[in-house]
């Protein structure tokens, strides 16, 4: 029992000075019908090579394709991580602290805390930033409920269809007391929001608006006229981010008028990991500061006037307000926060606005390429994308995916059970990890597939 | 007066953005490998962006540097005691970081087909069979990502079941000694929270919850072994009352440590109940997350269970979207690099070994306490199990606080316990040590505990003053909060 270092003699010393026999009346509290009288039913214990070794067998189980060989995004993308990330996150330091309540022993964590709400801030061009919500999904739901609670009696929550699936799912389920106040707005042939259908909800009922950007197809669309509405009607506009790292090319939320910025942080430095832990990013506007959820970071000084940083406007927090908190949310993702500011220290200004630009490079030929192939065709030919777009094929779009998942392409995302009416659809990826033989031998599997 | 570099260790550290000398670079990029397509002509210029995000710009090393030295100046578990109550900080093997970056763990997408990661998939499955036997419950969900995340979860369960049977019902029945995300994870499902107290030993008794137990009651939700450390013995009968008149009862089972091999609080008429992975099976905490707080629950709550579940037949696993369900609490599969090493810790333990971790728990909580009473004052005499929580009475004539006891401890190179948790104790100080920790850390730990008593006697000043010996003084959070900085700004 190696983690567990008591010898015996050590066990009965110390049950003798706290006056006990036996193991057993430590729990002596526990009434007697309710102590387990046999051992759990688990699988043996492992040595650490055995465990290791069932581990990988289970891994193997997955059929984890290449990166390269991977055309998967979806609100989940495959970036490059540098091995000065990987290797400076495994630090002691870092993983195996707690929540920074001692800030006088936790200054590095904190300091990063500092430097991730700036980037945060300064990506999405909003004035203040949390440290970090659990992920994308949930970081809207937190969004709408903070719009709510600044609307005060305003209730009308505007949806785009173009987000992400299973983000609408999300908030569904959190803010089922407000579901009748939740309202699809429908997209044009082109894949973005259909301005007409605002009209009927510019009422002192709105609350908010959402607006995926780029949304769930990659398409990046002009938004400043909803935003306008919107911000005459009285509502307040949030803005959801998949993908951050298309602010390295596109306008960031802020500049647009958004006055809640929500999303993902996976792409800046996570792996896919299956879909977590990643880190929710969230920002807003100064004057709403107050009713943003989540942990914060603040900068103070010691009682020598050295500068240092603390945890700060707590009296939001659950462990004050209780029922009255703006949130619930207690431990978050400090770590991926951590990680994520790794990476955006190594990319920097210049990195972070060349990268975006090598994927939209490389994202365009793709959808060249693809598109050139007879039968295949872009649902959305005249939009702007990022690093994400929707193709549509001649036939079933599981059964090519299929296909070409036996020529070790993982395809893309087949997109038929979220949207019907895209038949036969497939949500396509491409980043840094996609070189050019890599897209042209996917074009060829994918010419064959739909044969 | 020293610069950087000749005086030894070198803690002092700028912000990252403070270091930024324009063209620096710390990254390396591929070639675009595809023909010249410039963005900036090609896309509608509305569209661009018009100011770069300012972020740093500095050299790779440059970079090393700055994260190794903000890591030398945390104190963590993995240098010494961290004895924080109901936070739970234990060692954390360095297999379960190992499994979890196994490639096909790390970059499994979660978009791709089942049937491409079966491995995923079983993984989560069988850790929600093993949750299910330690913890006495019929079904667990591992989707959620975190123990108020778990609350959540389970609140809305409460509701939906409620809903089923005809009423969603007003109010939760919560003690005055829970952990504040109870209270804010029932609000968030529009509940109404009605506050009871413990008994004068920090229980709650079947009398006080039948006092305010009605049919608009949905579920009480109770801390078992509770935020004092002491468990709540007449959990049996509270169960009974609350079931009686329709209620569920919500099990928070952050404090799991205690318990684990010894108790299935299914047993004991718990309908729900969450698990702090991160606490209960060690999984790195990272400076306040991430972590995992998969939801388990009795049979009659199974329709209402978070999409998608995971199904096993003739072993393939599926995924299954059910009528009745919640929802989906969060996109993909709940914080699966978590899930893995609690897998991966409990698979090391084993049963025996399970049983182990709680009787070391509460054998050095007991060591504490023992050790401590007299010195300090013990808040509650009922025994506790795998934490104990003391307070500041006697010290208080000396004009001493919790916090300066706190903030003296770290002087000797402790992190100090919880403070001023749970709120029902006054000036309270909550020490957890673990399993993980030997004895002779503990009676260290106990020698620089009576130091600081003594201290406090002799020279309070000098206690009130501290800490002396950190990288940084007291910290003024008063001015954090009044005059707000929270970026930094070109
Ligand atoms: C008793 C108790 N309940 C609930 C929680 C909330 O868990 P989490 O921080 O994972 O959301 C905690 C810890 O913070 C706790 O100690």
């Amino acid at each position: 029992m190696r983690y567990i270092p008591h010898t015996n003699e050590e066990i009965q010393a110390m049950l003798k000075s706290v006056g006990l026999r036996s193991v057993e009346e430590l729990f002596s509290s526990i009434p007697e019908s309710l102590l387990l009288q046999k051992p759990l039913k688990l699988p043996p214990p492992l040595d650490e090579q055995t465990l290791l070794g069932q581990l990988e067998s289970i891994a193997a189980r997955n059929h984890t394709l290449p990166m390269n060989r991977s055309f998967l995004g979806g609100g989940v993308y495959r970036h490059y991580i540098p091995s000065t990330v990987s290797d400076l996150i495994r630090r002691s330091e870092f993983l195996t602290p707690y929540t920074p309540y001692q800030p006088e022993i936790a200054q590095g964590t904190l300091q990063l805390m500092f430097e991730f709400q700036t980037m945060v801030s300064e990506i999405y061009g909003m004035e203040v930033a949390n440290s970090s919500l659990y992920d994308g999904s949930t970081a809207l739901s937190e969004a709408i409920l903070m719009a709510i609670r600044i609307g005060k009696n305003r209730k009308t929550v505007l949806l785009p269809e173009s987000i992400h699936p299973e983000y609408t799912q999300v908030a569904k389920t959190i803010l089922k007391s407000f579901d009748e106040h939740f309202v699809t707005l429908p997209i044009t042939k082109e894949g973005t929001i259909e301005r007409s259908s605002l009209n009927d909800y510019l009422n002192p009922d709105l609350a908010c608006c959402v607006i995926p950007y780029p949304n769930f197809f990659g398409i990046v669309e002009d938004v400043r006229d909803i935003v306008e509405k919107i911000h005459q009607a009285g509502g307040l506009v949030i803005f959801s981010v998949t993908e951050p790292l298309s602010l390295g090319l596109f306008e960031s939320p802020g500049a647009l008028g958004a006055d809640i910025v929500c999303g993902e942080g996976q792409s800046l430095g996570l792996s896919p990991s299956f879909g977590g832990p990643f880190a929710g990013f969230f920002a807003t506007k100064q004057t709403f500061l107050r009713q943003m959820p989540g942990r914060l970071c603040g900068m103070t000084t010691d009682n020598k006037g050295k500068p240092g940083f603390v945890l700060t406007l707590s009296t939001r927090e659950q462990h004050i307000r209780r029922e009255k908190a703006t949130s619930n949310i207690c431990t978050n993702q400090a770590l991926c926060a951590t990680q994520i500011t790794l990476y955006l220290t190594l990319l920097g200004k210049e990195g972070f606005k060349k990268l975006a630009q090598l994927n939209w490079q490389r994202t365009e030929y793709a959808k060249q390429k693809l598109s050139a192939i007879p039968g295949v065709t872009l649902p959305f030919p005249t939009s702007t994308t990022f690093n994400e777009f929707v193709i549509q094929l001649p036939k079933n779009a599981d059964v090519v995916l299929k296909d070409l998942r036996i020529k070790n392409f993982d395809g893309g995302i087949s997109l038929d059970h979220w949207y019907p009416n895209l038949d036969n659809a497939v949500l396509v990826n491409v980043t840094e990890w996609n070189g050019k033989e890599d897209m042209d031998a996917f074009a060829n599997a994918l010419k064959g597939s739909i044969q | 007066m020293s610069t950087p570099g000749t005086t030894g260790l070198v803690l002092e550290e700028g912000l990252s953005f403070a270091q930024s000398v324009k063209g620096r670079i710390g990254y390396s990029l591929p070639p675009s490998g595809v023909p010249e397509n410039d963005p900036t002509a090609k896309l509608p210029k509305t569209l661009l962006r018009k100011t770069p995000a300012t972020l740093p710009e500095i050299s790779e090393v440059d970079t090393v540097r700055h994260f190794v030295r903000l890591s030398q100046q945390n104190y963590c578990k993995d240098v010494g005691l961290f004895p924080l109550g109901s936070c739970t900080m234990k060692y954390n093997p360095r297999i379960t970081e190992e499994v979890s970056k196994i490639p096909g763990f790390a970059n499994a997408h979660p978009l791709a087909m089942p049937e491409a990661t079966q491995g995923s998939l079983q993984l989560i499955h069988e850790l929600q069979q093993y949750l299910a036997e330690i913890s006495g419950m019929d079904f667990v969900t591992c989707w959620p990502s975190a123990g108020s995340h778990g609350e959540l979860t389970g609140m809305l369960m409460v509701r939906a079941y409620q809903t089923s049977k005809g009423n969603p019902r007003k109010k939760v029945i919560i003690p005055d000694s829970a952990h504040g995300t109870n209270p804010a994870s029932a609000a968030i499902c529009q509940y109404e929270v009605v506050t009871i107290s413990s008994n004068k030993d920090g229980i709650l008794t079947a009398e006080a919850v039948a006092g305010v137990m009605d049919e608009e009651v949905a579920a009480l939700m109770v801390t078992n072994p509770n935020t004092l450390g002491i468990f709540e013995e007449n959990i049996q009968e509270i169960c009974d009352v609350v079931h009686k008149k329709g209620g569920l009862v919500y099990c928070d089972g952050a404090n799991l440590n205690a318990l684990l091999g010894i108790v299935k609080l299914g047993d004991a008429g718990v309908d729900l109940l969450h698990f702090n992975l991160h606490k209960t099976f060690s999984t790195p905490h990272g400076g306040g997350g991430p972590g995992a707080g998969p939801v388990g629950i009795k049979k009659k709550l199974e329709p209402f269970l978070p999409n998608p579940v995971i199904v096993k037949e003739n072993s393939v696993y599926k995924l299954e979207n059910r009528p009745q369900s919640i929802g989906r609490m969060k996109a993909y599969f709940g914080n699966f690099g978590m899930l893995v090493r609690a897998y991966t810790y409990i698979r090391e333990f084993g049963p025996e070994g399970l049983r182990k971790i709680s009787e070391m728990a509460v054998l050095n909580a007991n060591y504490i306490r023992k050790a401590l009473m007299g010195t300090y004052h013990l808040a509650y005499s009922r025994p506790s199990l795998h934490e104990s929580v003391f307070s500041d009475k006697l010290q208080k004539d000396h004009g001493i606080k919790t916090l300066d006891i706190a903030k003296r401890l770290m002087d000797f190179g402790y992190h100090p316990p919880t403070i001023y948790f749970p709120l029902i104790v006054h000036g309270s100080l909550m020490i957890e040590p673990t399993e993980s920790e030997p004895k002779d850390s503990l009676d260290q730990f106990i020698e620089a505990m009576k130091l600081i008593a003594k201290e406090c006697e002799e020279k309070p000043d000098f206690v009130k003053a501290a800490p002396h010996t950190t990288f940084r003084g007291r910290l003024d959070e008063v001015k954090a909060a009044k005059e707000l900085k929270l970026r930094w700004n070109p």
